[in-house]
């Protein structure tokens, strides 16, 4: 199934010099790139297998350039693609041929850090981790913590609600921000939540987390942060059979646990990870589990005994306990390092992302294990046990042809996922990746409810279009009670 | 009107709209007294749309029809020890009526959520997903039934403190926490409100991990003014936070921990507001934490009295004045003011919700329409400004 995005728009393709010196008036010296090798590096995001060259890209410094941006397409209609760090997984800042890119990454100042009201103030371009480390001093964190985060940006983990290994227990990106300041496509300056808990009416800032970049563009993001855990202990257990260990992920939930972080590897993760970073995993086991305690000492020390007795009772046949810091490390480098690890034994891999009720994980890794071998394809699997999000990997090689193999193996695994009851990212975000996938969970109903949504915010559907949403509707068409017919295609885009 | 099944509530909402006439969405009616009252709408009633749908508890996830009535989740929930962690209430005693009408649906679709909320988050953080007929008759799904989702626009979080303004929702799907399984109130006596907030922000620093956070000033707690603090947890964990805060405390004032059924009375107080029961219009204020003295300090001297929840973001506040005296104390310390309980008459001049900032209440209609072109769910019950008259 080739990917299609919307079609260049040739008028503005031929008006490119033009817009090329607007966006010069707006954002003067360094802050237009048109050259064309210097567009190379934003062809692409983390989803490496799509690229496309922007029409010209633009890195505002401040809101009021943001917003002249903005407004100024808007006049012009001429599309605009937001981009933070260029790590999504999805293909989110995906740019299009005849789409401003707006970059963010200019805009990376912490504002303001408010112990008394727990909250961080920061622009879009901060990365993920800038934040934790400039609040650390005074012992707080910011609790969502993706794998990306030394290079992720907070405008990015907003648009695709950014999870982590530790949203189990403190939730997802949207949960632990307040307040954004958003401008519009027409270039408004709207300021959507605060510092308080809760918006005055409607929870609009709830539907800009998450939108991947096609409501607005956030400027300006109130943060949530929190007195850092006292401590944090792990245990690393081993299981014979996958059945045992989701087993004891299900009881150590059912007797009130959340642990901070609960990670289960399947034997081809296990050794990859082992044969890369030498983590000390058990090579004899089907299963692995990291389970990570934090917060006060006494409370650590007590339910790391409870989880170990829980282990036992289902079978575990490796238990061990970090003795200290360097230990507990150890035992996350093999998991942090599951993708490069997979990388050494594959030319290329494939990260899927679906979120599944725990209860059917068992099922569904036989159920993959035999599409494996359908599609003659290798597949490791990583997973947020905790919380049923899966990570597949799947092994292949472009060069052998094996792309579009791969990704319908991929998009079977989706379509599994949502047919036990789960969903089709659990933190990546839909993106051009799984677009064309989103009528596998919504009918077109569901779908035109939420894109009258983005039809609110953004009527012309000039903010990040042909993600996210498999059919473009005109929104005057979207209007109308039924919604079929008088699509838009896309044209195919050229992959690598 | 009482529709059974989502079939007849779709037909309802469709021919409604198309007569052009309106329709107020209730469940147990234990916040009809919330907002203006409303003139020609008929009631749409969505307790029929109950039960549970789904229950696994190893899943932390319950899928439940809207109608269903809050202490049947609750009780539901707790046979198994878990909980809803935003900790909704029934409005019913706030209004002098008994607790126990409040529906599931309600509390979702007015973002109830009580004092753990400052560490649990609100009814829009649970809500995993819902089934909905929107204003154009259409019967949709969003959001999904597992706890980590971000396939398309988060509507949950949309839909959850809309005040049914948007869509009758049939069907929650809602994210469930392990129930603490101990808990302790520690209370410091005879603060100020100002050195009360610093004490509530010197607790929320800390590591003692603080569930909720609240301040009764003498006024409202029979001359004793009193900071409670409430830890949730294990055990050992629970005594261990305990001493810690009691440490951190100490140089603030006496401090002591209640008995189990005492500190239940003073959270449940905080609750009822029965503290505020004195016939007078009672506001909701939602402030930065730091602002909650603010705002009562602007208002102090003209009658009005009132509570801290949420280590002070939270102002309940009882006071017959000037609406606008409270819109403009709330906005000046960075937040908004909701009127919840007052008479008929004042509630036909003042808007229930705070004013919005024209752009954002241009964007909040735009919303709305696109749910609900016809307005058969625009009742005049929360009008954008106050009335002219």
């Amino acid at each position: 199934m080739p990917l299609t995005m919307p079609a260049p728009d040739q008028s503005v393709l031929a008006r490119r010099d033009r817009i090329v010196a607007a966006l010069r008036r707006i954002v003067p010296g360094e802050g237009v790139i048109s050259a064309p090798e210097a567009l190379r590096p934003y062809e692409t995001d983390a989803l490496t297998a799509y690229r496309q060259p922007p029409l010209v890209v633009v890195l505002p410094e401040t809101t009021e350039q943001v917003s002249a941006i903005l407004r100024w397409c808007h006049g012009e209609g001429v599309k605009v693609v937001p981009r933070g760090a260029g790590t999504s997984l999805s293909g989110g800042a995906l740019p299009l041929a005849d789409a401003v890119l707006l970059g963010l990454s200019r805009l990376n100042r912490i504002l303001e850090v408010d112990y008394d009201d727990r909250i961080a103030v920061v622009q879009p371009g901060v990365t993920n981790l800038a934040v934790s480390q400039a609040v650390a001093e005074a012992g707080f964190h910011y609790a969502p913590d993706p794998s990306s985060q030394i290079a992720c940006s907070i405008g990015g983990n907003v648009a695709e609600n950014a999870g982590g290994v530790h949203c189990l227990k403190y939730g997802l990106t949207s949960n632990n921000v307040l307040g954004v300041e958003l401008v519009t496509m027409e270039g408004e300056v709207l300021r959507l939540g605060g510092r308080q808990l809760d918006p005055a009416g409607l929870n609009l800032m709830g539907l800009v987390v998450g939108s991947e970049g096609m409501l607005g563009v956030v400027t300006e993001i109130i943060l949530r942060i929190l007195p850092r855990p006292e401590t944090a202990r792990a245990a690393l257990i081993g299981f014979p059979s996958v059945e045992g260990a989701g087993q004891c992920v299900a009881d150590v939930i059912a007797a009130g646990i959340i642990p901070a972080g609960m990670e289960m590897m399947d034997r081809p993760a296990i050794h990859a990870a082992e044969a890369f970073v030498q983590a000390g995993y058990p090579l004899d086991v089907e299963a692995l589990l990291i389970v990570e305690l934090d917060g006060p000492d006494v409370e650590c020390a007590y339910l790391i005994e409870e989880v170990a007795r829980i282990a036992r009772r289902n079978g575990a046949t490796l238990l061990r306990m970090a003795r200290d810091e360097p230990e507990r490390l150890a035992f996350w480098a093999g998991r942090k390092a599951a993708f490069p690890a997979v990388g050494r034994i594959t030319p290329d891999y494939l990260c899927m992302d679906g979120t599944i009720p725990r209860r059917r994980l068992p099922d569904v890794l036989r159920r993959i294990a035999a599409l494996s071998e359908d599609y003659g394809l290798g597949v490791v699997n990583v997973f947020h046990a905790g919380d049923g999000n899966l990570h597949p990997i799947i092994l292949y090689d472009a060069n052998q042809g094996q792309l579009e193999r791969a990704e319908a193996f991929g998009q079977d695994i989706l379509r599994l996922c949502v047919e036990v009851g789960g969903v089709l990212t659990g933190e990546h975000g839909v993106g051009v990746e799984k677009r064309d996938l989103m009528p596998e969970m919504f009918s077109e109903i569901d779908l035109a409810h939420q894109q009258r949504v983005k039809c609110a915010f953004d009527p012309e559907l000039l903010l990040n279009p042909g993600k996210v949403f498999p059919t473009l509707h005109r929104c005057a068409e979207l209007g109308r009670m039924h919604v079929h017919g008088g699509k838009l295609p896309f044209p195919d885009l050229p992959r690598f | 009107m009482l529709p059974v099944t989502v079939r007849d509530l779709a037909d309802i909402v469709a021919e409604t709209a198309a007569a052009g006439r309106r329709l107020e969405i209730r469940g147990g009616g234990s916040k009809a007294e919330i907002g203006a009252l409303v003139r020609d709408a008929a009631i749409l009633d969505l307790r029929a749309f109950a039960g549970v749908i789904d229950y696994d508890p190893a899943e932390l996830v319950l899928t439940v029809g809207a109608g269903t009535p809050l202490a049947e989740v609750q009780a539901l929930v707790a046979a198994e020890r878990q909980m809803l962690a935003f900790e909704p209430f029934d409005h019913g005693p706030i209004f002098g009526r008994p607790a126990g009408a409040a529906t599931i649906g309600g509390v979702v679709a007015a973002g109830v959520a009580g004092s753990n909320r400052l560490s649990m988050g609100a009814p829009r953080d649970h809500l995993l997903g819902f089934e909905a007929v929107s204003g154009r008759g259409e019967h949709f799904v969003a959001g999904g039934r597992v706890v980590k989702n971000v396939t398309g626009y988060d509507l949950p979080k949309l839909m959850a403190g809309s005040w049914g303004r948007l869509a009758a929702m049939t069907r929650l799907t809602l994210r469930l926490v392990p129930a603490g399984r101990t808990s302790a109130t520690l209370i410091l006596s005879g603060r100020s409100d100002a050195a009360a907030q610093a004490a509530m922000a010197t607790a929320m620093r800390s590591t003692a991990n603080v569930a909720a956070a609240a301040h009764l000033p003498a006024e409202v707690n029979a001359g004793r003014a009193v900071t409670a603090f409430r830890l949730h947890g294990f055990r050992p964990s629970v005594e261990a936070r305990f001493a810690m805060l009691a440490g951190l405390l100490a140089a603030m004032g006496p401090v002591e921990r209640l008995g189990e059924a005492e500190a239940g009375r003073l959270w449940r107080r905080l609750r009822d507001l029965s503290p505020l029961d004195d016939g007078q219009p009672l506001w909701r204020i939602n402030v930065p934490p730091s602002g909650g003295c603010a705002v009562t300090s602007a208002l102090a001297g003209q009658g009005a009295r009132w509570l801290f929840d949420w280590a002070g973001g939270l102002v309940w506040l009882s006071f017959g004045g000037d609406a606008a005296l409270v819109r403009r104390a709330a906005e000046a310390a960075g937040g908004h003011a909701m009127l919840v309980r007052a008479p008929a008459e004042h509630r036909a001049l003042v808007p229930t919700l705070h004013p919005e900032a024209p752009g954002v209440a241009a964007l909040s209609r735009r919303i709305r329409q696109a749910f609900d072109p016809a307005g058969v769910f625009e009742t005049g019950r929360f009008p954008e400004r106050p009335r002219a008259d």
